[in-house]
């Protein structure tokens, strides 16, 4: 299993969050309810929900970049028109929320929110900034990794992914508990995207690729 | 030939700070409150102290009253009173959140009891947690539904919501602690 555990006491939230008992499977599995997703459509989006960039008057600080990628299920086959969700800080590590008190600027011309709907090849594109490190009271000199939160919906309820895309060669890794809650490296690597020339635009954009693999839904694993 | 199995990419925390990117305004209404038939549904997300938590994010998807599974878009955007079986939630800072939504019809084989699924995500949660809804009326046909029956019985009523007075129903959500919510193994 790559998922984390729900407890991991290095990262402090989870210590009362997490529930005590192991989960309940049931005997048949998913119901017809959960192994089902809802359906979203393109006229529920709207044309600039895609380009995190284009959503103010000016143009956002920061480093302007591509990410892209596929969503697969377990047997690489592309999931097709799935709503695909993100969210980040800024260029300077600072959530456009009004909770986040780390005392970096806010960009008037950027919000850090984003969707779209997957193409026939299961790819997602999204322009965006690179978004910032910031620091979190987990524990003393605690900093996240530079990262983007992606929500994705499967084909059933039951494969339902919040998780948090990080970029490559980061040197917070080896200090972050949320990413390292993941108990295998190997799994850990599947979360960094890795730089794209391909995807990259010349004098525009650098590109960063990171393809998303939902779980099999319990009855087909 | 086999299909390649590929590894599936890990969960992680939705963290404490979406609140500008998830939440939409139609989110919790399923079926706006005012359609003949609609219930409300609400309850608080809880910690292992009891306490309120004011950052998680309520999902639900359901049947309609026939016990069909919607297949069509909508969900984020409805046309008049549609029903499009999704809803989402933020709680609020005393750990509320609310849904209108109606009453679905049994969709499930076997057996199964009328239910709403049920998904949180909260900062400390490094994966979400899944749990189901089911109504108190339906008290005959939860004697023969395959998942309670699978449920020690002290720890089901956890997945029943309660009645209250006015017609809504009540279903609080324990992350930990006394009256832990039954969560799914998905």
């Amino acid at each position: 299993m790559s998922h984390p555990p729900y407890l991991y006491p290095g990262y402090r939230s989870t210590v009362l969050r997490a529930p005590a008992h192991e989960p309940v499977m049931p005997v048949l599995g998913p119901d017809s309810v959960e192994l089902t997703s809802p359906v979203f459509g393109h006229e529920e989006l709207g044309a600039l929900d895609a380009d995190l960039t284009g959503r103010h008057p000016g143009e956002p600080l920061g480093e302007r970049i591509i990410v892209t990628g596929r969503l697969l299920d377990g047997s690489g086959r592309p999931v097709r028109g799935a709503l695909v969700e993100v969210w980040q800080a800024n260029a300077a590590g600072r959530y456009a929320h009004g909770g986040d008190r780390h005392p970096a600027p806010l960009d008037p011309n950027f919000t850090g929110a984003g969707r779209c709907l997957t193409d026939g090849e299961g790819r997602y594109r999204f322009v965006t900034i690179k978004p910032g490190a910031y620091p979190w009271r987990n524990h003393r000199n605690a900093w996240r990794p530079a990262h983007i939160h992606f929500s994705v919906f499967g084909t059933a309820f039951a494969q339902r992914l919040v998780t948090q895309m990080y970029f490559p060669g980061d040197p917070l890794f080896a200090h972050d508990p949320i990413l390292r809650s993941i108990p295998e490296q190997d799994d850990r690597d599947l979360l960094v995207s890795r730089f794209d020339l391909d995807a990259t635009e010349p004098e525009w954009a650098l590109g960063y690729q990171w393809d998303i693999v939902l779980g099999d839904t319990p009855t087909e694993a | 030939m086999t299909a390649p199995h590929l590894r599936a990419t890990p969960s992680q925390t939705v963290g404490p700070f979406f609140a500008h990117a998830l939440p939409y305004e139609t989110g919790p209404e399923v079926v706006p409150g005012w359609r003949p038939g609609a219930i409300r549904v609400h309850g608080r997300v809880l910690d292992g102290a009891g306490t309120a938590v004011p950052d998680a994010l309520v999902e639900i998807w359901q049947a309609d009253e026939d016990g069909e599974v919607p297949r069509r878009p909508g969900g984020l955007r409805r046309a008049g009173h549609g029903f499009s079986g999704f809803g989402r939630c933020a709680t609020s800072p005393d750990g509320h959140y609310w849904f209108d939504t109606v009453k679905p019809g049994a969709a499930g084989g076997g057996g199964a009891a009328p239910f709403i699924a049920v998904l949180v995500f909260a900062r400390g949660l490094l994966k979400p947690v899944f749990t189901r809804l089911y109504f108190p009326e339906d008290g005959a046909v939860h004697a023969g539904d395959p998942l309670l029956a699978a449920v020690p019985a002290a720890r089901r009523g956890t997945l029943v919501a309660e009645r209250e007075d006015g017609g809504a129903y009540r279903f609080d959500i324990h992350l930990q602690g006394e009256g832990e919510t039954v969560f799914l193994g998905f």
